[in-house]
């Protein structure tokens, strides 16, 4: 069995910072990391290898320095990373990242094999859109199973899968047949430590490397900012209110200041207070 | 393990500038050579600022220029004395720092020391981040052949093992290879990272393009204990920083954080940061004791190299071009060495002491050998009464206020001995000049 | 590389920044809202999209439509009903026994036939996971642009949809447009936009699809569903009062504070996210940009120190009450009432106050 999976190289959103005058991205000294939810797909994709003795392929969309992403996927244990890169893919959207990227798998399909499931995360932290995933297997024509928060069974002889989906109020138990495109739900599991060895192998891999002509992309004009329908015409910063907390100076000790503090939050919010001594009083009778 | 089994000609323990120039050292010379950082990447345990000195790099790769991210290069040293609500200064400014191959920096090192290991990495090294050597592993008669990391799997063998791992490096501690650091001998720094326009920076600190400012400061800004304060221009931020020796800290009851917002908060910086936004905070330890505190530097299969040695001129603050020179000189022995297929015993790696003791670190660490002890055993002195006298001084001397000069001499002088005796001072610059000597 | 925009590449166009609709997308027009129905309730982000939809059609001078799909007739009906009451002109009914449990096989097809006849300029769904998962098999089926997780909806001059979004974590917002390709489409997180009144009685035309679907051509089964047991279930996103708790708590054990001070308050609890990436609490309740968006009337933030993320997350509550021990923390920033305190020793004291100042009343009543 030939698994993918898809992870991004996003910027460690914690550590973002906006220039106060320009309002545009102080990239500098961010570091990168590899999309927290991507790593769940990863991990997923790792066991179903450990017990079916599949390959794991990881692929990326990104800058050349999304090879060091790649390569940290291999120390946790994927054994093989491709990263897609080329300056015509800057400034893709989701419609024109779900196209280069579904180009690429059809590529790795061609040189490593067809891979019966493709992993993804549920979204990224920087996009936020969760939208590449479904969008890669439409183009595919890859079953869609999203949010998923655990594989039940997988049945590689009768290329079925049963899953536990997240739905509003519960978990939708469905089953399809591979291949299939999966985005795993954050928490379904727990993100392995690569052996000594592991680390080794990756220190030493190469990344195979890609550009839009090796994929067989020939229309450029699916690719990047003028393959995406959306358009971005303006960037700025949320308005700042301008008046700040105000503080309760209280003196003494804890239930000094947290009486100070009620009474300073029915002040403020007389609604609810009403509303919290309606219900306690209806609660007496 | 299969094609593991094979030994590495050197293992370097750390991935900060000591670690990194070994290692580039040993890999451009053909060496087999693995590098285990415990670190997420190179620099991620050091998300601050500092000073990069282009000496020591460019004898490790001369064109570093074109490429490695620098911030800026220094054109103004400004020293200042301060007391709690003024400071004494003195600048030096100088056309000549803008030169074609400038001679200081201000660098981020969490940039920094990434781009350095890409470099280890294009010169045919093995990089390993997020792994930690927990132990060294040594044969029966003693010699290091190896070293233990805390992956699942077997030992990794080496020739030689350099230990770059840091002031406070577990490795050779554990392994006896050296005894804890003693609290005496090594600062705790905090620092933040304050960020501001490109513009404002440059019109605040007077600058044009990359050029740059560092401020070194002293006085009652670390509360009597030893040590400095300190603010660096980059490109678009500024680092502001203090740092005190540990066992100062462990007798006072201010904390560094304490001492940062005092710092941050003194009338002569804050207008510095004004509107800035804070973003990084991080604290480390720098190896403050001088010649005395360095530790033995090889045995059989080891070497010691940066902070992990106490390579670190406190007087100057200069330690990364320490850090890079022991590194490189270390692995232009390893290097010797396996070209005439000699053995790494302790007898043949001591030919490292023996270089290293013909550069300028072994020198200007054995000449000023004794300022760390002078400071500290006077620090009540030399962070406390003396920045105000010369506070008091100044002010008495600038202020024009109807009294004549002559008094106003008198008044400074007389300020000076009954704060301190007369003889008390001849001492303390007798001990000064005795210790830069 | 999603939603990050930069300069073209050498020799690359912008063609798509100026408006020059192809001929063929002119005829499309009106707004459309993706009603989300489960187990026969209609999602309330629906409706709130309902009311957000109404504005724009007015502003565009076009109707709103809903589109409902499901099996069961007698819930198809009573949506319809809620959605004309909510704004919409006409309900686009799909029934067939196909449409029993939300499938994205059989729903993309639907929508995708469905704007393909009636062909709106606009078409909305909810950034739950059922719309988003939609949503995306939609827009890449049509090939036109989705804005996801948007926070503002509006019509700009040139009559385009002005869809802004947060990027990067919330740090930015960007406005993003469609211009030239149809519908132009975009998802909008629950409770986000305000519930609009409810107009009884309104009502308005339906259009009934058929979806020609065959149960044997459809390839993903739903074998089950199994209901959420667990009372503990958060509702953040409806809650009126909130009481959240950031790593300022320290331990696991003290966030237990949290939770009794909720449960004086009748409120729901939740956390910000380093709180779920060490476990301390389900990503269920996790508050801010990767989490829930909520909008209480009270909102008590705990040893949180109101990271943007967090913040772009709890800005619609009418009173945020902050207590932390740093007085510099950005929380402070965007709080209405702060304490400089330490949350572990005056949780208990403030629900202590709390239960004290609510069995008064109870006494005197």
């Amino acid at each position: 069995m030939h698994i993918v999976v898809c992870i991004k190289q996003v910027p460690d959103s914690a550590q973002i910072r906006v220039h106060p005058v320009t309002n545009t991205i102080m990239r500098q000294g961010v570091p990168t990391i590899i999309n927290p939810y991507d790593l769940f797909a990863l991990e997923e994709a790792l066991r179903l290898r450990d017990r079916f003795g599949a390959t794991v392929t990881v692929l990326t969309m990104g800058p050349p320095t999304a090879a060091d992403s790649l390569r940290k996927a291999l120390t946790f244990g994927a054994d093989r990373a491709v990263l897609l890169t080329d300056r015509y893919f800057a400034g893709s959207d989701t419609l024109a990242t779900s196209y280069a990227l579904s180009m690429a798998l059809k590529k790795v399909a061609d040189e490593f094999g067809k891979p019966e499931i493709i992993f993804t995360g549920k979204q990224t932290i920087d996009g936020d859109t969760a939208q590449v995933g479904p969008g890669i297997a439409k183009r595919l024509d890859y079953n869609q199973l999203t949010y998923i928060a655990r594989i039940v069974e997988t049945d590689t002889d009768a290329g079925k899968i049963k899953v536990e989906r997240r739905a509003e109020g519960g978990l939708q138990v469905l089953e399809t047949r591979l291949p299939v495109l999966v985005t795993m739900l954050e928490a379904s599991n727990e993100m392995r430590r690569g052996s000594i060895e592991n680390a080794l192998i990756a220190a030493r891999a190469d990344v195979v490397t890609w550009n839009a002509a090796d994929v067989g992309i020939e229309d450029l004009t699916k690719c990047g900012l003028r393959g995406s329908p959306t358009i971005v015409k303006k960037v700025f910063a949320p308005t700042a209110r301008t008046d700040k907390a105000e503080i309760v100076e209280a003196e003494g000790k804890a239930d000094a200041k947290a009486a100070a503090l009620v009474e300073a939050i029915f002040a403020k919010a007389p609604d609810v207070e009403q509303e919290l001594l309606e219900q306690a009083a209806h609660h007496y009778v | 393990m299969g094609e593991f089994s094979k030994p590495f000609d050197a293992i370097v323990v750390g991935a900060g500038p000591s670690g990194n120039a070994a290692a580039y050292v040993m890999a451009k010379e053909g060496l087999n050579v693995l590098q285990i950082e415990r670190g997420e990447y190179a620099g991620s345990k050091n998300v601050q600022g500092a000073i990069l000195y282009a000496d020591a790099l460019e004898k490790i790769i001369p064109e570093f220029r074109d490429e490695a991210p620098l911030e800026r290069h220094v054109i103004e040293q400004r020293m200042w004395t301060m007391d709690d609500k003024s400071h004494t200064g003195m600048h030096y400014r100088s056309d000549d720092f803008n030169e074609e191959k400038p001679n200081r920096y201000t660098i981020l090192r969490a940039q920094f020391d990434k781009w350095f290991s890409s470099q280890v990495k294009e010169a045919g090294a093995l990089v390993l981040y997020e792994t930690t050597v927990t132990e060294l592993v040594k044969d029966l008669s003693g010699k290091v052949i190896g070293v233990r990391t805390d992956r699942q799997g077997a030992p990794i063998m080496a020739h030689v093992v350099l230990l770059a791992e840091g002031v406070n490096g577990l490795v050779g501690q554990r392994s006896g290879l050296r005894s804890e650091v003693a609290p005496e001998s090594v600062a705790l720094a905090v620092k933040e990272m304050h960020f501001l326009p490109r513009e404002t920076i440059e019109s605040r600190f007077n600058l044009t393009g990359n050029e740059g400012v560092v401020i070194e400061a002293m006085g009652t800004i670390t509360k009597g204990m030893t040590g400095t304060g300190f603010l660096y221009t980059n490109e678009e931020s500024i680092s502001v920083g203090i740092g005190c020796i540990v066992s100062d800290f462990a007798e006072s009851d201010t904390g560094p954080n304490e001492l940062l917002e005092a710092f941050k908060n003194h009338p002569s910086i804050k207008p510095l940061l004004a509107g800035s936004e804070c973003k990084e905070y991080a604290a480390h330890l720098i190896p403050e004791g001088g010649y005395k505190a360095i530790p033995q530097l090889t045995g059989a299969g080891w070497i010691v190299v940066g902070d992990a040695g106490q390579f670190v001129n406190a007087v100057h603050r200069e330690g990364s071009n320490l850090a890079m020179t022991t590194g490189r000189i270390a692995a232009e022995t390893v290097v010797s060495l396996t070209r005439k297929r000699e053995e790494m015993t302790a007898a043949n790696l001591a030919e490292y002491e023996k270089r290293l003791g013909e550069t300028f670190v072994m020198k200007d660490l054995k000449k000023y050998k004794g300022i760390p002890d002078l400071l500290h055993k006077n620090k009540g002195n030399f962070f406390g009464t003396y920045p105000k006298l010369i506070s008091q001084a100044m002010q008495v001397w600038f202020r024009v206020d109807g009294i004549d000069k002559v008094s106003k001499e008198k008044a400074i002088f007389r300020n000076f001995r009954e704060t301190r005796t007369l003889w008390g001072m001849v001492g303390d610059a007798f001990r000064v000049v005795r210790a830069w000597r | 590389m999603a939603e990050e925009k930069k300069p073209a590449p050498a020799g690359g166009g912008r063609a798509n920044t100026k408006k020059e609709l192809p001929e063929h997308f002119k005829a499309y027009k009106h707004v459309w809202v993706a009603v989300e129905i489960e187990h026969g309730e209609v999602h309330s982000v629906s409706f709130e999209l309902l009311g957000e939809g109404r504005k724009l059609a007015d502003k565009r001078g076009v109707e709103l439509a809903a589109v409902v799909m499901g099996d069961d007739r007698a819930s198809l009906d009573a949506a319809a009903g809620a959605c004309f009451e909510y704004g919409a002109d006409c309900v686009y009914i799909v029934q067939d026994a196909a449409l029993k449990h939300y499938r994205n096989e059989t729903s993309t097809k639907v929508l995708t036939d469905l704007v393909n006849t009636y062909k709106p300029e606009i078409l909305l769904l909810g950034a739950t996971n059922l719309g988003r998962d939609l949503a995306g098999s939609v827009a890449t089926t049509l090939l036109t642009g989705l804005t996801a997780d948007c926070t503002e909806l509006a019509i700009d001059d040139e009559g385009s949809l002005a869809a802004t979004r947060p990027t990067f974590g919330g740090s930015l917002l960007c406005t993003i447009f469609t211009l030239n390709y149809r519908p132009q489409m975009a998802t909008v997180r629950p409770r986000v936009l305000a519930m609009p009144e409810r107009e009884e009685g309104r009502t308005g035309k339906i259009i009934e699809f058929d979806p020609k679907l065959v149960e044997q051509d459809i390839i993903t089964k739903v074998l089950d569903f199994i209901a959420d047991r667990d009372t503990d279930k958060a509702n953040l996103p409806y809650a009126d009062i909130v009481v959240a708790g950031g790593l300022g708590l320290g331990s696991v054990e003290n966030f237990q504070l949290v939770k009794e001070l909720a449960e004086v308050l009748g409120a729901e609890y939740g956390g910000s996210r380093p709180l779920v990436q060490k476990g301390w609490i389900t990503s269920d309740r996790q508050i801010g940009q990767t989490g829930k968006t909520i909008r209480p009337k009270l909102y008590i933030a705990a040893g949180i120190s109101g990271a943007i993320q967090h913040r772009v997350g709890v800005e619609g509550a009418d009173v945020i009450v902050a207590i932390n021990t740093d007085p510099n923390a950005p929380i402070f920033e965007f709080a209405h009432l702060g304490i400089v305190a330490d949350a572990v020793t005056l949780l208990p004291a403030l629900t202590d106050a709390f239960a004290a100042r609510l069995r008064v009343n109870r006494l005197a009543s």
